[in-house]
């Protein structure tokens, strides 16, 4: 189906996603309201307990807490990954209209999303597999809404595909979720910001050198001035 | 006024072969899940469903498309996640071999093609899927610099919603994340009629904490609550 060559990958473990998600908790400011797409970004809400983190699901709910437990489930309670969840203290709910008004009027600090491809630009391409086979329809879902209307986005996926092809391109050849909207890339290898310059390596995990992403990505890496191992 | 009607395929009596109809529903939560059985039951054709998704959590309308009742869909999460649950799914099937029309959206303009048709506003521009498939064949406009695409409103012939709590004259609660849609597919439909799971008397429900008022309503029908839904993606 690629028409991209199988990338280099090293010898050293990626990190587990899990991972991924602790290192994207950590760039999130207390005072913040943040949506969770499907995924890894989900495993971000299992590092953020005591912080002043406030989880919105798109489904209409605000202040989202975990997810219940056998014995305290409610077929009316669930978030946007159709699962079972609890409220908490100060939590509000409310109508798939205001829900999105929140999304597209501007007040979503941050989107977590997962990705299929993403661009040296900052494009994403997240809600459409062609291997899939159709064509130009699929789940699009709150993607397109929370990609233009949050205000920072950050992407947190697998470094490349499962079949060796590499995820961060020149140019996505997937349908696209929306244009330059990518703030920072976080993957099982490394952290990369997206500024006007192009892509900006920031971090990567001990034991990997800057070359070595490099290989697995085909866009160009700019090498931060601040470069440094990820700390978890 | 009184809008209680005692039996639920009264209720849905002048539903036409051809209609229009919306569902309430987020996946599992807030389904008009009776209302849907009974349509299967009465067994119209032709017609155009308006849904948020068809493969997941909302079981009971692959009813209507395993009864050939459905030709389009407008939705904004049609398919199960999963590619190997699509193979087998009825509906996702049904698009594949060109038997039922699809048109997709992102939720943000799903909802309010809804809202829009319900407030009298024909048309609305949002950035939401400028640049993408979403866009093609649609007006863009540039605002502050920003593209931007016409996107109309989107009425509906009947909404089916699902409601904790309704009184005779349409007045509906919903309960936690099951609002999702109800309410801006109420004020979508020219006909819209609710399954309550509680009907109440006109006068027991708190009038600061209603969250469709009344005129919306055209019909409302007692149900009981269901049973509990599976929740899986």
């Amino acid at each position: 189906m690629s028409k991209l060559s199988k990338v280099v990958v090293p010898d050293m473990p990626p990190l587990e996603r899990e991972m991924i998600a602790l290192r994207i908790a950590n760039m999130l400011e207390d005072g913040s309201y943040v949506n969770l797409g499907i995924g890894i970004p989900t495993l971000v809400s299992n590092w953020i307990e005591g912080r002043d983190i406030v989880i919105q699901s798109e489904i209409g709910m605000l202040k989202c807490g975990p997810l219940a437990e056998e014995g305290n489930i409610d077929q009316d309670r669930i978030n946007a990954s159709c699962q079972f969840v609890c409220d908490m203290p100060g939590t509000s709910y409310f109508n798939v209209e205001t829900s999105f008004a929140m999304i597209r009027g501007g007040r979503m600090d941050v989107a977590v999303l997962g990705a299929l491809q993403v661009s040296a630009k900052g494009d994403l391409a997240g809600w459409n597999n062609p291997a899939r086979g159709l064509g130009k329809m699929g789940n699009i879902g709150g993607s397109m809404d929370l990609a233009v209307g949050a205000k920072k986005v950050i992407i947190a996926m697998e470094h490349v595909t499962p079949g060796g092809d590499p995820k961060i391109l020149k140019k996505c050849e997937y349908p696209l979720t929306a244009k330059e909207c990518i703030d920072f890339i976080v993957t099982n290898y490394a952290l990369i910001e997206v500024t006007p310059k192009g892509l900006v390596l920031k971090e990567v995990i001990p034991g990997i050198t800057a070359e070595d992403v490099q290989k697995m990505t085909e866009a160009k890496l700019i090498i931060a001035d601040d470069f440094k191992e990820m700390e978890l | 006024m009184d809008k209680l009607y005692p039996d639920i395929d009264a209720a849905i009596e002048d539903v036409f072969d051809g209609a229009v109809i919306a569902f309430g529903s987020f996946f599992s939560a807030g389904r008009p899940l009776e209302l849907t059985k009974a349509l299967a039951r009465k067994g119209v054709k032709n017609l155009t469903v308006v849904v948020q998704q068809l493969g997941t959590g909302n079981e009971e309308m692959l009813e209507l498309i395993i009864k050939g009742q459905v030709k389009k869909a407008i939705c904004s999460y049609p398919f199960p996640r999963s590619a190997s649950k699509g193979a087998e799914h009825a509906f996702e099937q049904a698009v594949r071999k060109g038997h039922i029309e699809l048109e997709v959206y992102p939720i943000g303009t799903f909802v309010e093609k809804l809202r829009c048709a319900g407030a009298g506003i024909p048309a609305f521009y949002t950035p939401t899927g400028a640049g993408t498939v979403v866009a093609e064949g649609k007006e863009a406009r540039v605002f502050n610099g920003v593209e931007n695409l016409m996107e109309t409103a989107l009425p509906v012939d009947f909404a089916f919603v699902h409601a904790w709590k309704g009184d005779a004259e349409g007045n509906l609660v919903y309960r936690f994340t099951a609002q999702n849609y109800n309410n801006a597919m109420a004020m979508a439909g020219r006909v819209t009629i609710a399954e309550v799971e509680t009907a109440v008397n006109v006068g027991q429900l708190d009038p600061n904490f209603i969250h469709t008022p009344g005129i919306f309503v055209k019909r409302v029908v007692e149900t009981g609550r269901p049973e509990l839904y599976e929740t899986t993606v």
